[in-house]
């Protein structure tokens, strides 16, 4: 009696099981089911879908014109000369070229920042994952001392003074007041818009077989694979991330006061010293890499990993040592090369007087 | 008396174990393989991983506070709920992985 009753709830689990699997996100194939031909069927989960927008944000032009006029302009600052654009700036592949992120007057900060490429994407924003969403994310660093600095009442006093903007405002939120909601969602609708997803390897998966050199093929090969590079197991696909955390033994996890990352939202041993799997996407624009800024190419990123990580206190799971040949080495850096789309050059907007 | 109040522990062990049941939920291409499950207390969960790599099971919940850690596939760990409650169940390396557990 107990057994067909533990059958039948089994079988209710099994079926939703199947139900569930039909997720975009949530495909994980294996290595062995890839096969490594431009092109191929099995690779295809490699390819961005469309850009998700929030229901209550629809996607159009005024508003991302609107949003990119903001993200530019230095006068949603404290001082007025920050913009998002000074630490999101498009001449460093939306970061800043920066090892750690300087804020107001300077002031030297704790992360790097991260890349705003693709962040459409990602499910949770900020290192730590603290921000649900880009419009989650937008006022932060205007409202943070240590950011732009920026007093809310003098931004909304300003934007409802200079006529261009609160036109632009009625157009792109008509009946919507120019506030914190409407600020955020402009912005986060000009940042669904930068994006990379028409690399050398977006062209070889779609099936340009001379998109990527034999060398970046057996660097996707050795990418994927867990026994060689293991990078998939967080860099999957299709933005090259998992939107998960991981303690991936920087050496600044050693220090005295270490950055505890997403501990400090999830206080769970394993959270201690995780930071968010930034995506590898324009990756050759957005040196130097890791979030505290740490390695300044590719190769060093590469060394870090085949070591397993230098600090190995609470270091993630899914992170191990590697066997890689200095060959195997140049192939993934190469590959990852191959990860940076075409961008034509930026057009700045014409700020609002 | 100390043989009476030992009797009585033994009598509550078993007739708990002749009613509570045990359900499997696997971790699955990043996801649970059940977003909502209904189970009644003093049941219990086991969770276990089907991916080729670890996953974290854990709740900070009221109604059930515990942290399995991380294992690789294959393996599993079981949780008994014993208080009635709605309890959130996720994996902190992949915070996308999300289910509700309702006891009651």
């Amino acid at each position: 009696m107990k057994m067909i009753n533990h059958h039948h709830r089994h079988t209710g689990v099994s079926l939703l099981v199947s139900l569930l699997l039909a997720s975009p996100f949530a495909v994980a194939v294996e290595y062995k089911d890839h096969t490594f031909s431009a092109g191929d069927a099995s690779l295809q989960h490699w390819l961005l879908p469309a850009v998700p927008v929030p229901a209550d944000n629809a996607l159009n032009a005024d508003r991302i014109a609107l949003g990119k006029q903001l993200f530019f302009d230095p006068r949603l600052s404290g001082d007025s000369n920050m913009s998002c654009a000074t630490c999101h700036n498009p001449l460093f592949g939306w970061s800043d070229g920066l090892p750690t992120a300087k804020g107001s007057k300077s002031m030297v900060l704790g992360r790097a920042s991260p890349t705003v490429i693709n962040t459409a994407y990602n499910t949770l924003q900020m290192w730590d994952g603290r921000k649900k969403s880009l419009e989650d994310q937008a006022m932060g660093p205007m409202m943070s001392n240590q950011e732009m600095n920026m007093n809310i009442p003098k931004l909304l006093d300003f934007l409802q003074k200079t006529p261009d903007y609160s036109a632009s405002f009625n157009k792109a939120y008509p009946g919507e007041a120019i506030s914190e909601v409407t600020i955020a969602k402009a912005i986060a609708s000009f940042e669904r818009t930068v994006l990379s997803n028409d690399s050398q390897f977006d062209r070889w998966i779609k099936g340009d077989k001379n998109a990527m050199t034999a060398q970046q093929v057996n660097g996707f090969k050795l990418f994927v694979n867990p026994d060689k590079g293991n990078c998939a197991v967080c860099h999957s696909a299709p933005n090259f991330t998992d939107n998960g955390f991981h303690n991936i033994g920087l050496a600044s996890f050693g220090g005295a006061t270490p950055d505890v990352g997403r501990f400090a939202e999830k206080p769970l041993k394993l959270m201690k010293g995780a930071f968010k799997t930034p995506t590898l996407r324009d990756i050759t624009l957005t040196a130097p890499y890791f979030h505290d800024g740490s390695a300044s190419t590719l190769e060093q990123v590469v060394d870090h990993y085949v070591q397993g990580g230098e600090v190995k206190t609470n270091l993630a799971p899914n992170l191990k040592s590697l066997t890689l040949s200095s060959n195997e080495k140049a192939d993934l850096v190469a590959f990852m090369r191959a990860l940076t789309s075409d961008h034509p050059a930026f057009v700045l907007p014409v700020l609002p007087h | 008396m100390k043989i009476h109040v030992l009797f009585a522990v033994t009598l509550l062990v078993a007739s708990g174990h002749a009613l509570s049941e045990t359900f499997e939920v696997g971790q699955q291409n990043k996801e649970f393989t059940a977003k909502a499950l209904d189970i009644k207390v003093g049941d219990t969960v086991k969770f276990t991983n089907n991916d080729p790599f670890f996953h974290n099971v854990f709740s900070l919940s009221d109604a059930a506070m515990f942290d399995l850690g991380s294992y690789p596939k294959g393996e599993s760990k079981e949780v008994k709920f014993e208080q009635a409650g709605e309890v959130q169940v996720e994996c902190a390396i992949h915070p996308n992985m999300q289910m509700t557990i309702t006891v009651k």
